[in-house]
């Protein structure tokens, strides 16, 4: 009886070793096919001034209001945007148009927060001033998951604004000719209509036909995408319109020379009172030829040949 | 006597690695059915470009040679070979004639490339990148040359868009080993060491295709692709 009971603790023992012997061995054998859930992205923080935002906390803000448009996945492939134009932006490409840092580089966390909140005139991205600063910075982190790119790359530093230089005729005799000299007229104009020979060409980065930008229409600033203001028009030839046919003028032009072209583009808007505007009409309403000033004397005006520092 | 003379092979062995590795892939590229015809590119937007061709040019998409040769593909080696640092030389991509020059530029991530205006009128050097980053740039005739570098290995797109007839290549290898196809279609891979190599031959237009190969020494061994042309 004894030795009965022996053989069957054996027997049970070494069941239970083989069993266990054979899920290990049976779950290395089973290959792992997927298909497998895409992992979550790494949550990331934005820093705009002194306040700190977390993509963790604008989750349900994102599927709510903006992944409408631009997609689940932040490639711009929203429902709705098949009937946009242009079309969302694509977050995964983490290439943006409204910066304040260099051709290529990332924005800063504050260029995105400025471009939720003023909104995109002439395209579907509205004002969004329902949103808290709180909510804003924390709709920035989210943004920044949904490329690799944030993690891999700092921004670039934000281009130093020299102080603007006075609205003069001369400063915008010089713009003018730096209008013709750099061409830009082959895509804007010569009254920067939007119709130079170039501009039904034009498409953006994604294939998408885009049109140059139309200073003569309208009779105020509300078309500009990227703000506006003197500085942000400074800013448009520095930074470069990135994932956009406008390039950047960062290393041919000076600054003195980037605000003399942003002095002759307000002379563009030809329906709009502008300082720029005034001065054209005190001078004539004509703007004179531009004379190169002798180089020998040192550059205090800062309208010496024209060309890059 | 017979000591000696090995001693002298070891020596010039060791000082000479490049006399090492014999071994050579090469071969020919070819193209099946009829390509497209290129289409002849007016330049009459742009006068100063114009005038410098007797003769339209035509779009680069395909070019081909003699006996069904297919140009402008590059074959490099995809895998067997280790990642290469990048030479210190520069690589140039010259702006002429508003066409671009060469139109299939090879450069290994990290090179420099150097992109030359050679142009009487402005352009915009806009590489539209997805692995590296995409930048747009103004060059004005007469400004100095544009240096950039990339760092991950990938075929990038170029375009111009103030001529919007402009298209070229960037083709950014991580390996040292690549040829691209010219006149008659022939490619050589010289310099490789005993290995099973993956040789990837990429057209703009035609796609990729792959071939392995094994070098056992100092050997050249010959692989042919050959793309089928596209109707349209």
């Amino acid at each position: 009886m004894k030795n009965l009971k022996r053989v069957h603790y054996f027997g049970a023992f070494l069941s239970f070793v083989l069993a266990v012997w054979a899920v290990a061995a049976g779950a290395q054998d089973v290959p792992d096919v997927g298909p497998h859930p895409p992992a979550p992205p790494k949550e990331m923080e934005s820093h705009i001034g002194k306040l700190v935002g977390h993509s963790q906390n604008a989750k349900s803000d994102y599927r709510r209001y903006c992944a409408g448009c631009h997609g689940d996945l932040g490639d711009g492939n929203g429902e709705n945007a098949v009937w946009l134009d242009p079309k969302p932006r694509d977050f995964t490409m983490a290439t943006f148009k409204c910066r304040s840092t260099l051709t290529g580089t990332l924005p800063t966390d504050e260029d995105l927060f400025n471009t939720i909140g003023r909104g995109l005139t002439n395209s579907n991205m509205p004002i969004w001033n329902t949103f808290s600063n709180q909510q804003r910075a924390d709709l920035v982190a989210y943004v920044k998951t949904f490329s690799p790119r944030w993690e891999k790359e700092k921004p670039g530093d934000p281009i130093t604004i020299p102080a603007e230089p006075p609205v003069t005729i001369e400063s915008i005799s010089h713009g003018k000719y730096l209008f013709t000299k750099l061409e830009c007229w082959k895509c804007h104009g010569p009254q920067g209509k939007g119709d130079g020979p170039s501009a039904s060409t034009l498409t953006d980065s994604k294939d998408n036909p885009i049109r140059p930008y139309n200073f003569a229409a309208g009779t105020d600033d509300s078309r500009f995408k990227c703000g506006s203001t003197n500085h942000d028009i400074y800013k448009i030839f520095m930074t470069g319109v990135d994932g956009t046919p406008m390039p950047s003028f960062a290393d041919t032009i000076s600054p003195t020379d980037a605000w003399d072209l942003v002095h002759f583009l307000r002379t563009l808007q030809v329906k709009r009172h502008s300082p720029e505007n005034e001065a054209l009409k005190a001078a004539g309403g004509k703007i004179p030829p531009y004379v190169e000033k002798p180089s020998a004397a040192p550059a205090q005006s800062g309208n010496g040949a024209a060309g890059g520092n | 006597m017979r000591a000696s003379k090995s001693c002298v092979a070891i020596l010039i062995a060791t000082l000479c690695p490049a006399l090492m590795y014999g071994g050579t892939i090469s071969g020919k590229i070819t193209y099946t059915g009829t390509p497209v015809r290129q289409k002849p590119i007016d330049m009459s937007k742009e006068p100063s470009c114009a005038k410098q061709h007797a003769t339209p040019v035509t779009t680069e998409t395909v070019v081909t040679g003699a006996n069904n040769a297919l140009e402008n593909v590059v074959v490099y080696i995809s895998a067997g070979a280790d990642d290469a640092n990048a030479p210190a030389q520069a690589v140039t991509f010259t702006q002429k004639g508003c066409q671009y020059l060469p139109h299939v530029v090879v450069l290994q991530a990290g090179q420099e490339l150097k992109v030359v205006n050679d142009d009487q009128t402005s352009h915009n050097i806009h590489p539209l990148a997805k692995q590296n980053r995409e930048w747009n740039k103004s060059q004005p005739p007469g400004s100095p040359a544009i240096e950039a570098k990339f760092d991950q290995p990938e075929f990038i797109s170029v375009k111009c868009n103030i001529h919007p007839w402009m298209h070229g290549w960037f083709a950014v290898l991580k390996t040292s080993h690549y040829s691209i196809s010219s006149n008659g279609g022939g490619f050589t891979l010289p310099n490789l060491p005993p290995g099973k190599y993956t040789v990837t031959a990429w057209h703009e237009d035609y796609g990729t295709q792959t071939q392995d190969v094994t070098i056992s020494g100092n050997e050249t061994k010959t692989i042919n692709f050959a793309f089928k042309a596209k109707a349209y």
